[in-house]
């Protein structure tokens, strides 16, 4: 039975914005970072790559980097433990452990230009990258796919092996092409025959990557007593924990993880890369610390970008506006393991509307391309892209209003998703109703510079967050402070966010709870920075711990006015007598008679959520373009979105313009450019080119809340649906613009002058 | 084809200034200035992103001139002075820039924050009152991920008219 809360509608701390906690540091350089630690004995290790996209290796030769000055060890996969095909759970649900232990370090194929195939460790990093660079591999090459047209073209070699004789494969025909699943409600086929209006599309995106701007980064060193330990820059240092354990073969409890800030991640530092090779090369130098730092070249040749794909899509509606079919399949790349996430494409491509009739046939794409992570709302900017360019196809074709027919046919609680579940309470109707309110949507587009056009679009999208397990302690301090210690690393406020539930709770301020992110050594387990989860779980979680420390504290009022404890009430920071009103104490005062009445008052809480609330936004967006050069601005953005409740307005509005930064790159530059030979041509920052402060205007907020009736606090989850719908709402408004559509990411200004000049 | 780093005069004698405080060491010559003040001066506020000059998370000031210390040699800031985001705040508090940045919640991760700072701090030493577009111009050597700029740009003009 899930619990349900009436959230209040005024708040002492939660809907404030204090200065977050970490701040100080982070603004002076004192802040600690996975790359800034320093051990005494510590050396540096590199990583040799693949520069093939698809290769045997046929032998590796280390005997050069061994015999250079400085070097300490030089590993390869056969310094890992022999990993057999076994499914294993590495925190993100079942894998295949030789698939996990052949990411880290190449066996007997590299997968992608950029997988790792072997590692040194230098008494610094410049003999390490010198000496890894002596490392001879033969490899032989072989024929890549590096998208899903290749994967399935007469003569591609099997990328893996042990698919061929798949059941998925089997049934695609292809041992690259891996059938995942299909959702069917209704009758589509019926309903798009007997449908007015009818609009179909392929849409075909390009992998993109994360893009945080710290590199990966790991150090290990093993003690006395042959316990591992660790330093790393992770979305989830227990699920570091999980994963190193099970490459190396040995217990969790044998591995300690220490979460340094971390400068990053949007899903992309879930899995992980570097930690296990610094713990077998820290072993191979005689157990002296390794540090090991990836190169921004290799962080995006050989760390998870997000699925490109070809996305096919049908809708089908009647003359009076009702969208009653849909069908469509999703086939998405997984890079060179499988894992394109495309179940979570699946779950969320028809989320936003009411659909009666259906079908979502889902595939796994194996190319010669890195192994796809997890990336904000990972598998949903794809298919919003597909389903709000055809919602926008098919209003034109039928004469519809465009938003009156996503509001006519907009989710609501009961709904039943594509993928099945029905939802509880969301707030897709509130937030396009608050889009449809907002200046931007009612304002003129303006003039452009001469010779120049504009255009303006909207989308929606949706992201169903997650709950999972979290583990929040706290302990009052003399002079009712509290330190509170959590196991969810703080990528971008949420120390704060937490620290102000608890704050509330206990009815003191914001900077009266302390929060510190500590080591899998000492706290209970807690999962990843991931899912919009850590505001929502690992908030609950410290309500709980705080319900628990007024529960104890109660008992101590009770014995300071010796009645009995069920006799104290706790309301707005005071404990007070129900029976007899001249007994109250503040809880501050309270804290400092903790001597008396039986010591230290400590309380903890965790929680395992399966529910979560689902998130929707809204977004508009102006362009202007200059069809000579093709050159797209965004001259205007707002975004609308359903926080719940927001916590920290300040950051919840980060997240959003954050996801929407993220959006427009995806939609407007960024991209996977890979040559023929299957090596990405754009591997740096120069030209892969994320958007710079002069590429974006300031991008304009709106915060809706419709409370989530299983969070105390109604909070949703709000990080990651702000990069749903950013993909489709530029392409709408570039279609307004030039009044052709592109169907094919980035849409950047050569598709754009191809586009005109046909 | 390898190399061989070594053997060869295998340091360079440097005297310098950082953060206003004298400073003498010896740097191997192909040590860049990033590694310098990270490895050498133990200052580990600036931040690597990339090590080719495109993200702006190295940024110190060299001589009052903001620069990618990835592309610096260590060995180039003998007889300069060097600015990180260390410097900064005084005994008399923060500087306006980083009290701003904290105010408008201007950093998330904060990894490409140090590097925000020192190159906002170039600008409004030399033009006290830029306006939004100067702010976004100046600052496109600087790559966030996380905050889409907003809040950046919003604290460095609070910052500018604080200062004013």
């Amino acid at each position: 039975m899930v619990a349900t809360f009436e959230p209040k509608s005024e708040y002492k701390v939660i809907g404030t914005r204090p200065i977050r906690h970490d701040g100080l540091d982070k603004v002076t350089g004192r802040a600690v970072y996975g790359a800034d630690i320093k051990l005494p004995s510590m050396i540096w290790g590199a990583v040799l790559r693949s520069p093939h996209a698809h290769a045997r290796i046929l032998s590796i030769d280390t005997s050069a980097a061994e015999a250079m000055d400085g070097v300490h060890a030089v590993v390869t996969n056969a310094d890992l433990p022999q990993a057999e095909n076994e499914m294993v759970d590495l925190g993100e649900g079942a894998t295949n452990l030789k698939w996990a232990v052949d990411n880290i370090l190449a066996s007997d194929k590299a997968l992608y230009a950029g997988h790792a195939v072997a590692a040194v460790a230098a008494a610094d990093r410049y003999t390490a990258e010198e000496a890894a660079r002596a490392i001879k591999v033969d490899y032989e090459v072989l024929r890549a796919a590096t998208n899903v047209d290749d994967t399935i073209a007469d003569g591609m070699p099997a990328i893996l092996e042990e698919f061929v004789d798949s059941p998925g494969a089997q049934e695609s025909g292809h041992a690259n092409h891996v059938k995942e699943f299909t959702h069917e409600f209704g009758d589509p086929d019926a309903a798009i025959a007997g449908a007015d209006h009818v609009v179909e599309g392929e849409f075909n995106l390009q992998m993109v990557h994360q893009g945080y701007i710290e590199p990966h980064n790991a150090t290990a060193v093993w003690d006395e007593n042959d316990r591992l330990k660790v330093w790393t820059s992770t979305q989830g240092a227990f699920t570091v924990r999980q994963q190193i354990a099970a490459i190396l073969k040995i217990d969790e409890s044998r591995v300690r993880v220490t979460p340094l800030e971390i400068g990053g991640g949007f899903g992309g530092k879930i899995p992980i890369y570097l930690e296990p090779v610094a713990a077998v090369l820290s072993r191979k130098a005689g157990n002296v610390p390794v540090k090991l730092v990836m190169e921004r070249r290799s962080v995006f040749e050989g760390t998870g970008p997000a699925a490109g794909g070809k996305i096919h899509l049908k809708l089908g509606a009647t003359k009076d506006g009702q969208l009653v079919a849909a069908d469509s399949t999703l086939r998405m790349e997984a890079g060179g393991y499988p894992g394109s996430l495309v179940g979570a494409s699946g779950m969320c491509i028809y989320a936003c509307y009411n659909i009666p009739n259906m079908r979502i046939v889902g595939y796994d794409v194996l190319v010669n391309k890195p192994k796809v992570a997890a990336y904000r709302a990972p598998g949903s900017p794809q298919v919003a892209f597909a389903i709000e360019t055809l919602i926008d196809d098919l209003c034109e074709q039928a004469g519809f209003d465009k938003w009156q027919f996503r509001r006519d046919n907009a989710a609501k609680e009961g709904t039943r998703r594509g993928d099945g579940p029905i939802f509880p309470r969301i707030g897709m109707e509130e937030v396009l109703d608050a889009a449809k309110e907002t200046d931007h949507f009612n304002s003129d587009l303006g003039d452009p510079a001469p010779g120049n056009v504009r255009g303006r679009g909207f989308a929606s999208g949706y992201w169903f967050n997650v709950g999972l397990q979290s583990s929040v302690n706290l302990s009052l301090n003399n002079d009712g402070t509290v330190e509170l210690v959590e196991g969810s690393t703080d990528i971008g406020g949420t120390r704060a966010s937490i620290a102000m539930q608890a704050a509330e709770t206990l009815g003191i301020t914001a900077e009266d709870v302390n929060p510190t992110v500590v080591d899998t050594d000492t706290v209970g387990f807690t999962a990843v920075t991931g899912g919009s989860r850590v505001t929502y779980a690992t908030g609950y979680a410290a309500y709980n711990a705080a319900i628990e420390m007024i529960d104890k504290l109660k008992v101590r009022a009770s014995m300071l006015w010796s009645i009995d404890a069920d006799d104290v009430q706790f309301e707005d920071g005071v404990f007070s007598s129900k029976s007899d009103p001249e007994l109250s104490i503040a809880f501050k005062d309270l804290a400092g008679k903790l001597g008396d009445t039986g010591g230290p008052v400590t309380s903890t809480g965790s929680v395992d959520l399966e529910a979560a609330g689902g998130a929707y936004g809204t977004h508009i967006c102006d362009v202007e373009i200059d069809p000579e050069t093709g050159k797209t601005d965004v001259v205007r953005y707002t975004i609308v979105q359903d926080a719940g409740r927001a916590i920290h307005p300040s950051y919840v509005e980060g997240q959003m313009q954050g996801g929407v930064a993220q959006g427009i790159g995806w939609a407007l530059n960024e991209e996977y450019y890979m040559s023929d030979d299957g090596v990405m041509s754009n591997s740096s920052y120069l030209d892969y080119r994320m958007p710079t402060s002069l590429d974006l205007p300031n991008i304009e907020t709106v915060i809706v809340e419709v409370p989530n009736p299983v969070h105390p606090y109604g909070v949703r989850g709000v990080g990651e649906v702000p990069i749903v719908p950013p993909v489709p709402t530029v392409g709408n408004a570039i279609k307004d613009a030039i009044g052709i559509r592109l169907r094919e990411t980035p849409m950047n200004a050569g598709r754009i002058v191809s586009a005109l000049g046909s | 084809m390898t190399t061989q780093i070594t053997p060869g005069p295998s340091r360079v004698h440097v005297r310098t200034t950082i953060n206003g405080q004298a400073h003498e060491f010896l740097v191997p010559p192909y040590m860049s200035l990033l590694d310098t003040l990270r490895e050498i001066v133990g200052l580990t506020g600036t931040k690597e992103g990339c090590l080719d000059g495109n993200c702006g998370a190295c940024t110190v000031s060299l001589d009052g001139r903001i620069v990618d210390s990835c592309l610096v040699l260590g060995a180039e800031i003998n007889g300069k002075s060097v600015e990180t985001v260390e410097g900064m705040a005084t005994a008399n508090g923060l500087h306006p820039l980083q009290q701003a940045f904290l105010e408008e919640a201007a950093l998330q991760c904060g990894i490409c924050t140090p590097g925000f700072l020192v190159a906002a701090k170039g600008l409004l030493d030399n033009e006290p009152a830029p306006d939004e577009h100067r702010i976004r111009h100046w600052l496109a050597g600087n790559l966030c991920r996380c905050t889409g700029y907003d809040k950046i740009v919003r604290a460095v003009q609070k910052a500018s008219a604080e200062m004013a």
